[in-house]
């Protein structure tokens, strides 16, 4: 229990998917420019990073252990696929919640941090459960780091910031910050 | 612009500056920030999505009057995914303790939207001779900024360059630059530069062209 624990503060905080292992970083700087959208973007990409958990989980216990090569283009696929079928079940069964995610779903299949979190659960060797709570751990941190910065830029927006400086350099500065804060969660793992 | 010079130098040289992929197109950061902690990490990075990009570039180009429009993203992504898992083991192979330090971001060399960028925007469009030059463009900027954000982070942080060290026995590290932070602050800061850059020159240009009005 406490180790399923670790893992799931460690993938939330400690080792935010976006602050310190840099993945996602094409939506996080993209699409957080209002709050609302970004929480939203958080949520669609959680739900596909748990059902990506679960396909790699029986691609490597099935299928790869005979074919060990074929990892990384069976991965994209995978998820290529399981984005695409998962926008057909939400049109079908929620046209509302398919319109409040629109473009954002098959932007998902070029999130890095899909394929990350399959690859790095791969490397660590976790099991179904221990992978689950890592993708819960990691998506969530993903939606806390992408409503942190939609939040923080939806200040700036208002301030007197040099005009050269605005745009990506002024999210990348800002994210930066951010990311030092993010290291102070570091700690945790020494204290216990 | 010159226009006398031949097209193919020009689809090289756009790569390297003026559409540079990192510094003008802020594209393919995911892979590259968490690398850049050294010079030669940055090095096999950019040397790996070198091979990635022109390899890709090539096998599209050539294959472009096959592929059904419906499917073609589809087909780039597991054509690049294909030479991914040919680098992964080749560096594997030859270079065990590099592999080892970059490790999980080689296969993360699939996502990076820049090399699907050019498939779908450029190699999918022209022959093989000129998509091969784009992709060699692109990829030598790639590597360059790569190594400049490699290079800042390597010698502030560690006070060394590709393992020399630079400063002697008195120099305090920064050790911030070379954890993730100092990621994200190089490269926000080298944007600025470059935006710098790109204004002074536009600014320089408009004025050569009112010097220009006024002669005439």
């Amino acid at each position: 229990m406490n180790a399923l624990l670790w893992i799931f503060i460690s993938a939330l905080l400690v080792n935010n998917f976006v602050l310190s292992y840099f993945l996602g970083l094409c939506p996080f700087l993209g699409v957080s420019g209002r709050l609302e959208t970004a929480f939203r973007l958080g949520l669609a990409t959680l739900f596909v990073m748990l059902i990506t958990a679960l396909c790699s989980w029986l691609l490597n216990t099935y299928v790869l252990i005979h074919a060990p090569y074929l990892r990384i283009i069976s991965f994209i696929v995978v998820i290529a696929s399981t984005v695409q079928f998962i926008e057909m079940v939400i049109k079908r069964v929620s046209p509302g919640l398919f319109r409040a995610l629109g473009i954002f779903l098959p932007l998902i299949t070029t999130n890095c941090a899909i394929l990350g979190l399959a690859i790095f659960a791969t490397n660590k060797g976790y099991g179904l459960i221990e992978g689950l709570i890592y993708a819960l751990g990691a998506g969530l941190g993903f939606t806390l780091a992408l409503v942190l910065m939609a939040g923080l830029r939806e200040e700036t927006e208002l301030a007197p910031v040099p005009r050269l400086l605005r745009g990506t350099a002024l999210n990348l500065i800002i994210a930066g910050i951010l990311s030092m804060a993010f290291m102070g969660f570091a700690g945790l793992f020494s204290a216990a | 612009m010159p226009t006398s010079k031949p097209d193919a130098y020009q689809e090289f040289i756009k790569g390297l500056w003026r559409d540079n992929p990192v510094f003008a197109q802020v594209l393919g950061m995911c892979p590259m920030l968490a690398v850049t902690n050294s010079a030669v990490n940055a090095l096999a990075m950019g040397g790996a999505t070198f091979f990635v990009l022109v390899a890709s570039s090539f096998l599209v180009s050539s294959l472009k009057r096959w592929i059904p429009k419906q499917v073609r993203i589809s087909t780039y992504v597991i054509i690049i995914a294909t030479f991914v898992t040919v680098i992964d083991y080749s560096l594997q192979a030859l270079l065990p303790a590099i592999h080892k330090e970059l490790g999980a971001f080689i296969p993360l060399i699939v996502v990076n939207c820049m090399i699907l960028g050019r498939q779908e925007s450029f190699a999918s469009r022209h022959s093989i001779g000129l998509a091969v030059i784009d992709a060699l463009g692109m990829a030598v900027g790639f590597l360059f900024a790569l190594l400049a954000l490699g290079s800042v982070r390597e010698i502030l942080g560690n006070g060394t360059w590709l393992g020399l060290d630079l400063f002697g026995p008195n120099f305090e590290p920064w050790v911030i630059m070379v954890l993730p932070p100092g990621g994200f602050l190089t490269l926000g800061l080298l944007l600025l530069l470059f935006s710098w850059l790109a204004e002074r020159r536009q600014k320089l240009a408009e004025r050569l062209a009112e010097m220009e009005v006024e002669g005439t």
